[in-house]
């Protein structure tokens, strides 16, 4: 635990004494900010019309209104700049050489992944925590449920992880960066659309590949539904992501 | 301190390394000797840990690299042939964070920073950004981040290359420094640096030992001839001839005033030579081995010279 705190801790530094966590943070606020402003303006002009009929009135819902589709748009933000979060990690070690520092030191391969991954984690609670300032207007003004806000959270910091977790395992194929985020990029732009196939497909194709899609788990989340499956797939994805740049680290230096 | 058994390595079809054995005493300096793609930085990778082999045994301190990974790399201070720094930081936090990966306690991190930092000339340097500092630096943070951690064994892959030649003499002189409290390995391309640092040297060439030992009993393996240099007071035109003409003598040349005799490994002519020297009244004022220069030596050794 020990190592990877270190580990961690450098990476954490890397990540701020250079412009990357702080372009990457203030674009993805900018954005967020963008889509939350649009989502209330949105959201207050449906009201109007909507307090108008005594039926509507009773269907007015900040949460379905704003937040799940920030959420969802959140979700894509997340899907375009966590890559280039991720890109250096191991490809920059292997370009400038430390990699070899790192492997003759007393630290195992698992400790300096999960130094790199928990680092990259840290940045994401700081990009979603921020992005948590908004909600104070809502609070301030309107009255949502705070449960189903943080259910999102979740669902955001989970998906994010699990973006985080392949974008480490594509970084450790290559010492090019840009070909890491691209790579990152492509494999969870169609993870994120396999659900697409899955309208085609027909009986047990169609579960597994509504199951193996990113977006069909999130979907659920930003709903208000936390459903341990979703969590479980989650966890599945970053655990085996990981679970693979350990084998391919292994595998190419004891080639 | 550093044991080598039968050493192999595979890189699929090529092989970097095959049948190496040596054996390197403790507080000695080293040098690993062989022209490029040799398997000096394999050699250097598979002992620090970075490489496992195909075949054979290493061992550190009687930790073996394979089997005992991380005891042998607690002990080992390794400097690979590409510095590994992270231009991002200070010099001071880059130690700190190679201190405590090398599983320093953290009560003695700040004295053994200090220790590394004084060693290796940085204290003006020590708040700089790596990016920031020279070539010549950031090869001293390199050999600092090596002695951190005290190691008993220091594995250093050219320690002195792309350095002007004042910082070479430099990077040269804290390497010897360190002789006797730590076993060091080296290696270099540059000769004169085995002659003025090593105390012994394995030469490899395409992956395979082809000469280890120190520099004399190289010189006694492989080198063909020995001589004198013969400094006279006057430059006595016959003398040539007469020295010529002592049995045994191979090989007369002048240059310089000074005459250079040389005779078949073996034999002993000194005695003889300076007999004649004074007999004819030529005022002998200088009379010193022939060293086979280091060049030559590795030359022949690294073509394929023999054991004569």
């Amino acid at each position: 635990m020990r190592n990877i705190a270190f580990l961690a801790k450098k990476e954490i530094k890397t990540y701020f004494t250079s412009p990357i966590a702080y372009v990457v943070i203030f674009v993805f606020l900018v954005l967020v900010g963008f889509f939350f402003y649009s989502a209330v303006g949105w959201f207050n002009s449906q009201s109007i019309q909507m307090a108008q009929n005594p039926y509507y009135y009773q269907q007015i819902n900040i949460n379905q209104m704003v937040y799940a589709p920030l959420f969802h748009n959140m979700s894509i933000i997340l899907l375009l700049m966590l890559p280039l979060l991720t890109m250096r990690l191991f490809s920059e070690e292997k370009k400038i050489g430390t990699d070899e520092l790192l492997y003759t030191s007393p630290v195992q391969v698992s400790e300096i992944i999960l130094g790199k991954y928990l680092a990259a984690l840290v940045v994401l609670a700081a990009m979603l925590g921020l992005t948590g300032l908004l909600s104070v207007f809502t609070f301030l003004w309107g009255n949502p449920e705070l449960v189903q806000i943080l259910n999102g959270y979740l669902g955001l910091f989970l998906m994010g992880a699990a973006f985080i977790a392949a974008g480490i395992f594509f970084s450790s194929l290559t010492k090019n960066q840009i070909v890491s985020a691209i790579l990152t990029f492509g494999a969870l732009l169609l993870f994120w659309i396999l659900n697409w196939a899955s309208y085609s497909a027909a009986g047990m194709w169609k579960d597994v590949l509504n199951y193996l899609s990113i977006f069909q788990h999130f979907d659920g989340m930003t709903s208000g539904i936390l459903d341990t499956t979703d969590v479980v797939y989650y966890l599945s994805f970053s655990s085996f992501a990981l679970f693979l740049t350990h084998s391919v680290i292994q595998s190419r230096r004891w080639r | 301190m550093i044991e080598v058994g039968h050493l192999t390595k595979n890189y699929g079809d090529l092989v970097a390394v095959s049948d190496l054995s040596f054996r390197v005493e403790k507080g000695k300096i080293w040098g690993l000797l062989g022209p490029n793609a040799a398997g000096k930085t394999t050699t250097m990778r598979i002992l620090t840990g970075y490489l496992p082999a195909t075949e054979g045994k290493a061992s550190v301190a009687g930790f073996d690299v394979f089997e005992q990974s991380n005891e042998a790399k607690k002990i080992i201070g390794y400097l690979p042939e590409v510095v590994p720094l992270y231009p991002e930081m200070t010099v001071s936090e880059y130690l700190s964070f190679v201190a405590a990966i090398k599983q320093l306690p953290a009560s003695k991190r700040r004295q053994a920073l200090d220790k590394a930092i004084k060693v290796s000339g940085l204290e003006t340097v020590k708040h700089r950004l790596i990016e920031n500092i020279s070539r010549g630096y950031k090869q001293r943070v390199g050999i600092a981040q090596a002695l951190i951690h005290d190691p008993e064994v220091l594995i250093l892959d050219e320690p002195t290359i792309g350095l002007d030649p004042a910082q070479i003499i430099e990077i040269r002189e804290l390497i010897k420094s360190l002789k006797g409290e730590h076993t060091i390995m080296l290696s270099t391309h540059i000769l004169a640096e085995v002659t003025q640092t090593c105390d012994g040297v394995v030469i490899i060439n395409e992956g395979q030992l082809k000469a280890s030992g120190s520099l004399e009993e190289l010189r006694a393996s492989f080198g063909d001839k020995e001589g004198v240099i013969l400094k006279l007071r006057k430059d006595h035109d016959e003398a040539a001839a007469f020295l010529k003409s002592i049995p045994g003598v191979e090989k007369i040349s002048r240059q310089d005033g000074e005459f250079t005799i040389e005779w078949d490994q073996g034999k002993d002519l000194r005695e003889a030579v300076s007999k004649l020297a004074v007999e004819k009244g030529w005022g002998l004022l200088e009379m010193r081995p022939v060293a086979m220069n280091i060049e030559d030596l590795y030359l022949r050794i690294v073509s394929g010279g023999t054991e004569p």
